[in-house]
C-alpha cells in the first residue's frame, strides 16, 4: 500500500494534487517519466505523469484531472488514505541537454508534467521560456512553481479571465516570432499538442510531445498504447512517452483514445449515482 | 503353472475427465475440466503397466518419476505420490492442467501405441489439488548461507528458481513488474483453464519458504540489473516473452485490434469480464477473429465467446494438422463453438471512417514445402481474396522477449531475436547473472520454464557456495 501524504484541490472538483509516499520511485524518478497506479483491488491501472519528486522525503507528486471514474474516485482520497498499487518510474526520461533556447508549453493539466522538464532543462544551462495556459483562471495552477524553474514565464487563458486572452499557441507564435527557439516541449490535451506541432512545423522548430495513450501494464507487454510515429508503430509506455511531435499520427491517437468512451461514461455514471445514494460517501 | 504370467487386463480408454457442459461453459469463466474424483484416479492409475524402461518419464522435460508416483496412487498413498512428483516438478497443480501432455509424457506412454495413453497429467493434477486442499507441508530448508539472490520476474521460471534457492538456504527477493505474482499464469492463461486461486496457492507456498516477493517493481526502471548486483550475490532473469508481435499489415492499429496479451490481460488480470464491478473495460464485439493457432489463440477465441461474442473465429495460415495448440484446448474450443478458418492469411484490416474494424481481408493458402521447422509452409493463392466480416481482431501470432532488461543491462549477450543467451545451467555472458524460461528459449511451456529455473538454482548454488545441490 502507498500512503497519500497530501491531497489538495487545485481547482475544486476538477484538478487534484497528490503527494504519495513512494521512496523507491522518488529515488529513481526523472523528468518526463510517469507512474501507473491502481486505487484498490477492483481498480483500473491508470498512468499519471510524475509532476514532481522529493528524493529526501521519498515522495512523488501527481496532478490529476477528474476525467472519469478512477480520477473522480481518487478525488475522494484524503491525506492518510492509501492506494493499493503504485509502479514506476516508467517510460524513458525526457532527453535533457543544452539546446540553447527552449520553450515549454503546458496546457491545462499538462502544466504539471512540464514542471520537472523545465527545471531539468534550466539546470542544463538552457534559456527556458515556459508558457502555461488554461481554459479559464480557476483551472490555472502552479504559476509560482513554474516561475521558479524557468527563465521567463508567460501565462494565458482561453477566455481572458486572467493575464491575457488567447491560446497557448498564440503566445508560442509571438515567442517564436521574437526569436526562433531551438526546441519546443509541449504537453497537454491532444488537440493542443497537435496545434502546437502544426505551428512549429511551419517554423521548422523541433517539438517534443508527451503522449497520453490508453495503457494497461506500462511495461511493453500488451501493446495497447501503440501509436504510429514516423510511419512506424511504437509503444508509448516503453519507447515514449516523449516523441517528435511532427512525426506523430495524432488522428490515430485520438481515435484510439476514444476506444472505451461508452464504457467509461457508463462506469462514471454508475459511480456518481452510487455515491449520491450513499450521501456523497463512497 | 510356473510359466503362467499374471496377465494384466488393459483398460483401453482413458478414464474420462469430468467437465462442464460445453454450452454452459462457453458463457462462463469457471474451470472447464473439473478434475478426477479419487475413484477416477484409482481407475486411471490402475491402467499403468509400470514399464521398467520408463518411456513416459523420458518424455517429461523435468523427468517426473511417473511410474513411481502412479504406483503410489495405485497403493492409495496419495501423500507419497505428490511428494514424488514434487521431487522434480514444483508446480504440479499447474502442469497437470496446462502441460501439452500429448507431445510430452503421454506421447511416449507404452499404452499409447494401441490404446489411449495413461492420463498422466490428470493424475498429477488430482494429487496436487488434493494436497492444495489439505494444506501443503513445507519441505525442509537448509541453514542460511548468508547469500542473497535477486530473481526478476515471477512467472513459473522465476518462482521455481526462487523456491529452490530458498530451500538451499539463500535469501531470495523476487521483483515483479505487475501488481501480482505469477506471470503468464496470472495474466495470460484464462481462469477457465487455470483458476487463479491455484496459481496464488503456489505463490503462497513460495512465500512460506521465506521468499520475499516485491510486486510493482520494474527492473530496468526502478533498479537496473547492475544495481541489483551491488546488493545481491547473483541475479536470475526470468522475465518471459511478453512482447507481443503484430502482423505488420495495414489497419493493425484500428480500434478493435488487440494483441492477445492485451485481450487476455484485460480479462484475466484486470477482470474486465466483471466490468463495471471492476473498472477495466474491454470491447468484445459481436464477431471476433483471432489470428494464430497456438494455445494463446485458443485462449483468446474461447475468452471472446465467454465475453459475449456471437461468433469467434480462429484464422490460421496452415492446416489443422499443424496447429501448435494443446490438443485438448483445440477440442474444447471446437466443442464450445469456436469456428476455424484454416489455410487463411490476413492481408489487411478494414475500418470505417471512425477507425473501427469492419472486416478482415484474407487470402487462401496452400501448403508448400516443409520449412526450417519441418512444418509445411503456407503459400498464398493469387486471386483468392475474401473478406471475413468481423468487428474485433485479436493478434496471437507470438511473442518476443521484453527488451527492457536487455536494453538497460551492460554486457548481456543476446540472440538476433533479442533473447538472452544462456547455457543449460542458466549462466549468461555476464558474471553473476543467470537466465531461463521464455526469455531464453522464446515462448515455450510452463514446465520448460520451471525446469530452467530449477537448473539455474542448482548452478547459482554452486556458484555461491561451491557445493552441488
Ligand atoms: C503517460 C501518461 C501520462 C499521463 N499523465 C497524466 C497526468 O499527469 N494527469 C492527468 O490528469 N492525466 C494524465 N494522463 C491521462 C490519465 O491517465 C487519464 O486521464 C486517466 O487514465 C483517466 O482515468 P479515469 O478512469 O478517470 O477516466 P476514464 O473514464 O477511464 O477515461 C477518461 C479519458 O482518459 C483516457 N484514459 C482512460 N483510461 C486510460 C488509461 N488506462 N491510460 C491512459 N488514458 C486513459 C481516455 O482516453 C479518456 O479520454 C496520462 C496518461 C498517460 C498515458
Ligand atoms: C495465453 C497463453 C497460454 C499459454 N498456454 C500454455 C499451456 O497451455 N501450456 C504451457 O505449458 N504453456 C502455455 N503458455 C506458455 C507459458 O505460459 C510460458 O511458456 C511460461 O509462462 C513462461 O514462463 P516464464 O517464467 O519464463 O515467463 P512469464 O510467465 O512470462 O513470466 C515473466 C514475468 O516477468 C515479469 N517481468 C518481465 N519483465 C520484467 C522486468 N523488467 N522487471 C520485473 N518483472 C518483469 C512479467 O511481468 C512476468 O510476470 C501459454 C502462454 C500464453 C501467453
Ligand atoms: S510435468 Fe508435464 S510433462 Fe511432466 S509428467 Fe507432468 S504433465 Fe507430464
Ligand atoms: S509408459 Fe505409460 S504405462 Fe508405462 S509406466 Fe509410463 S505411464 Fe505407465
Ligand atoms: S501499456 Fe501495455 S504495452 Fe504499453
Amino acid at each position: 500500500m502507498y500512503k497519500v501524504l497530501k491531497k489538495t484541490e487545485l481547482a475544486p472538483s476538477i484538478l487534484d494534487l497528490y503527494v504519495i509516499e513512494a521512496p523507491k520511485v522518488a529515488a529513481k524518478a526523472r523528468a518526463g517519466q510517469f507512474i501507473i497506479l491502481r486505487i484498490d483491488g477492483q481498480g483500473e491501472r491508470i498512468p499519471l505523469t510524475i509532476a514532481d519528486f522529493d528524493r529526501e522525503k521519498g515522495t512523488v507528486t501527481l496532478v490529476a484531472q477528474r476525467a472519469g471514474k478512477t480520477t473522480t474516485q481518487m478525488g475522494k482520497l484524503r491525506a492518510g488514505d492509501s492506494i493499493a498499487d503504485f509502479v514506476g518510474p516508467l517510460g524513458e526520461p525526457t532527453h535533457i541537454e543544452n539546446y540553447g533556447r527552449v520553450v515549454t508549453v503546458g496546457g491545462g493539466v499538462g502544466v504539471a508534467p512540464t514542471h520537472p522538464i523545465a527545471r531539468a532543462l534550466k539546470e542544463a544551462g538552457n534559456e527556458v521560456i515556459s508558457i502555461i495556459g488554461a481554459r479559464t483562471r480557476d483551472l490555472l495552477f502552479w504559476e509560482e512553481e513554474m516561475r521558479k524553474v524557468c527563465t521567463r514565464l508567460l501565462v494565458t487563458t482561453d477566455d481572458g479571465s486572467y493575464v491575457r486572452k488567447g491560446f497557448v499557441t498564440d503566445v508560442l507564435k509571438e515567442v517564436m516570432d521574437e526569436k526562433k527557439p531551438d526546441l519546443v516541449v509541449a504537453i497537454g490535451p491532444q488537440p493542443m499538442m497537435r496545434a502546437v506541432c502544426n505551428l512549429t512545423r511551419e517554423y521548422g522548430v523541433k517539438t517534443i510531445v508527451s503522449l497520453n495513450s490508453i495503457m494497461v501494464d506500462g511495461t511493453g507487454m500488451c501493446g495497447c498504447c501503440r501509436v504510429t510515429v514516423g510511419g512506424k508503430t511504437r509503444f508509448v509506455c516503453v519507447d515514449g512517452p516523449d516523441f517528435d511531435g511532427h512525426e506523430v499520427d495524432f488522428a490515430e491517437l485520438a481515435r484510439r483514445s476514444a476506444l472505451y468512451r461508452e464504457q467509461e461514461k457508463d462506469s462514471l455514471d454508475r459511480y456518481t449515482q452510487r455515491c449520491q445514494c450513499h450521501g456523497g460517501e463512497h | 503353472m510356473a510359466e503362467e504370467k499374471k496377465k494384466k487386463v488393459i483398460i483401453h480408454n482413458k478414464t474420462p475427465m469430468p467437465a462442464q457442459d460445453p454450452v454452459a461453459r462457453s458463457r462462463n469463466f469457471q474451470e472447464v475440466a473439473l478434475g478426477y474424483t479419487e475413484e477416477d484416479a484409482r481407475l486411471e492409475a490402475g491402467r499403468c503397466l509400470q514399464c521398467k524402461n520408463e518411456p513416459c518419464r523420458q518424455g517429461c522435460p523435468v523427468e517426473v518419476n511417473i511410474p513411481a508416483f502412479i504406483k503410489l496412487i495405485q497403493e492409495g498413498d496419495l501423500d507419497g505420490a505428490i511428494a514424488r512428483i514434487k521431487e522434480n516438478n514444483p508446480l504440479p497443480a499447474v502442469c497437470g492442467r496446462v502441460c501439452p501432455q500429448e507431445s510430452q509424457c503421454e506421447k511416449y506412454c507404452t499404452l499409447g501405441a494401441k490404446h489411449d495413453p495413461v492420463g498422466i497429467g490428470r493424475l498429477e493434477r488430482f494429487v496436487a489439488d488434493r494436497e492444495l486442499g489439505l494444506g501443503v507441508t513445507l519441505p525442509g530448508k537448509a541453514a542460511s548461507t548468508g547469500k542473497k539472490v535477486a530473481v526478476v520476474g515471477s512467472g513459473p521460471s522465476g518462482l521455481t528458481c526462487a523456491s529452490d534457492l530458498a530451500k538451499l538456504g539463500h535469501a531470495v527477493t523476487v521483483f515483479e513488474a505487475l501488481h501480482v505474482a505469477g506471470g503468464v499464469l496470472m495474466y495470460g492463461i484464462p481462469e477457465f483453464r487455470l483458476p487463479k486461486r491455484v496459481v496464488q496457492a503456489e505463490v503462497e507456498n513460495v512465500k512460506k519458504l521465506g521468499v520475499e516477493i516485491q510486486v510493482n517493481s520494474v527492473i530496468g526502471r526502478i533498479d537496473t540489473v547492475d544495481e541489483l548486483l551491488e546488493r545481491y550475490d547473483a541475479v536470475y532473469l526470468g522475465t518471459g516473452a511478453g512482447l507481443p508481435y503484430f502482423m505488420d499489415i495495414p489497419g493493425e492499429n484500428a480500434c478493435g485490434v488487440y494483441s492477445a496479451n492485451e485481450f487476455l490481460t484485460r480479462t484475466n488480470l484486470m477482470k474486465a469480464y466483471l466490468f463495471p464491478e471492476c473498472d477495466t473495460p474491454i470491447r468484445v464485439g459481436s464477431r471476433v477473429a483471432v489470428l494464430g493457432g497456438g494455445n494463446v489463440a485458443m485462449d483468446a477465441a474461447r475468452t471472446a465467446l465467454r465475453l459475449g461474442a456471437s461468433e469467434s473465429w480462429i484464422v490460421y495460415r496452415r492446416s489443422e494438422a499443424e496447429l501448435p495448440a494443446r490438443h485438448e484446448e483445440y477440442e474444447h474450443a471446437r466443442e464450445e463453438g469456436v469456428k476455424f478458418s484454416f489455410l487463411t492469411a490476413p492481408t489487411r484490416i478494414l475500418e470505417d471512417d471512425k477507425g473501427w474494424v469492419t472486416g478482415m481481408e484474407c487470402l487462401r493458402c496452400e501448403l508448400g514445402e516443409p520449412d526450417a521447422s519441418g512444418r509445411r509452409s503456407p503459400v498464398t493463392v493469387c486471386g483468392s481474396e475474401f473478406v471475413l466480416p468481423v468487428d474485433v481482431v485479436v493478434v496471437a501470432i507470438g511473442q518476443g522477449p521484453n527488451p527492457l532488461v536487455p536494453r538497460t543491462t551492460k554486457g548481456l549477450a543476446l540472440t538476433k531475436r533479442g533473447n538472452i543467451v544462456a547455457d543449460e545451467s542458466g549462466a549468461t555472458s555476464k558474471p553473476g547473472v543467470y537466465a531461463g524460461g521464455d526469455v531464453v528459449t522464446g515462448a515455450a511451456t510452463v514446465i520448460l520454464a520451471a525446469g530452467a529455473g530449477k537448473a539455474a538454482a542448482r548452478s547459482i548454488h554452486r556458484h555461491l557456495t561451491g557445493a552441488t545441490a
